[in-house]
């Protein structure tokens, strides 16, 4: 039960976050994908180099595990594609979809009652996709320090100095 | 840079702010942010009240249990944080075709939803057969380095920018 209420707790404060920063919208979303607005991308980025420090950090001091998901080639690749072409046609992502509705953008409904096709379509495709596509090149639960053989504070140090960077370029641009 | 709207935030302090969470999540709860998943276990909900046995049987729905869990829990979440915040700042809007789509395409609903829908089924099969979403692979995966988070997140936009500019041509300014 306690567990339910943090997902909700966490939930609200991300989707009150996603509303604020205006990643929500449609706009936004093929903004980044026709690559003239880069909304989504400085708030994805933004969130992801914090994150990294903080999740290392408190694996580091043992307060937390690392949750890795395997890469399979033919998994992520093919599916990744596949993902992105749908996002493309949709304009929302599985989490965003929902925050989309709650701003009152109801085309997104629709996209919900696909995804949960989708997801039933996989259900039935998963034994075959198993035996096939999730076969193709499967390195494991890989993460860049380990494959890099370098410490993952000089990847992060590296991942903020590049998005700094990246930042500056998109605002002298005005993307 | 396009002007803010009223109430808006800097999408470099929201999105630092939603770094805060993720980890704050990690901390307490030991979960990582993620909404694929919950689109199986839902569609499962649904099935199973129509087929049981079946369900019972399918073995991705032995991996994946249509209950409610954690990240369930969190994309309801999503949807309540998303209604607070446009409420309370006025920038609620009931809207059925966006902006940008209406502009090339016209007022017309039934193409955008039939999109809509069709992008959704397309898109949420991808994102379980790469196992995760923007969310999964993109937040969690990359902030923890994984290997494939980078990959998924890097195939997202290429699959993503693909469409986008059959649907818009070429990436002139506007």
């Amino acid at each position: 039960m306690t567990t339910l209420i943090y997902g909700l707790v966490t939930g609200i404060l991300f989707g009150f976050l996603l509303q604020k920063g205006r990643v929500l919208r449609y706009d936004k979303q093929l903004g980044a994908l026709r690559l003239i607005d880069m909304t989504i991308v400085k708030f994805m980025l933004s969130a992801v180099l914090v994150g990294m420090v903080g999740v290392y950090l408190l694996n580091d001091l043992g307060l937390a595990k690392l949750s890795i998901k395997p890469m399979i080639v033919g998994g992520v690749v093919i599916g990744g594609l596949t993902f992105g072409v749908g996002w493309g046609l949709l304009g929302y992502c599985p989490g965003t979809s929902l925050g989309a509705f709650g701003e009152g953008r109801w085309d997104s409904l629709l996209g919900i009652v696909g995804m949960l096709c989708g997801a039933a379509l996989y259900a039935e495709a998963y034994p075959t996709m198993k035996a096939t596509v999730l076969t193709w090149g499967d390195f494991g639960k890989i993460t860049l320090p380990q494959v890099l053989g370098l410490n993952h504070w000089f990847i992060i140090t590296l991942f903020i100095i590049g998005g700094l960077y990246l930042f500056r370029w998109f605002e002298k641009k005005g993307l | 840079m396009q002007p803010k709207e009223n109430g808006g935030w800097s999408p470099y302090l929201a999105g630092a702010l939603s770094g805060l969470v993720s980890i704050g999540s990690v901390w307490i709860a030991g979960k990582y942010f993620g909404a694929s998943t919950t689109f199986v276990r839902s569609a499962g909900m649904v099935e199973k009240a129509v087929n049981p046995e079946r369900v019972a049987q399918m073995p991705y729905f032995a991996k994946e249990m249509p209950i409610i869990d954690w990240q369930w829990m969190f994309v309801v979440g999503i949807f309540i944080g998303a209604l607070i915040a446009s409420t309370t700042s006025g920038s609620f809007r009931w809207q059925a075709v966006p902006d940008m789509w209406q502009e090339r395409y016209g007022p017309v609903r039934w193409k955008r939803w039939l999109t809509a829908f069709v992008g959704g089924t397309i898109g949420m099969f991808g994102a379980r057969l790469a196992d995760g979403c923007p969310s999964g692979h993109g937040l969690s995966g990359s902030m923890q380095l994984a290997v494939s988070g980078f990959v998924a997140l890097v195939c997202f936009f290429l699959g993503g920018v693909i469409v986008a500019r059959l649907l818009y041509g070429g990436g002139e300014r506007q």
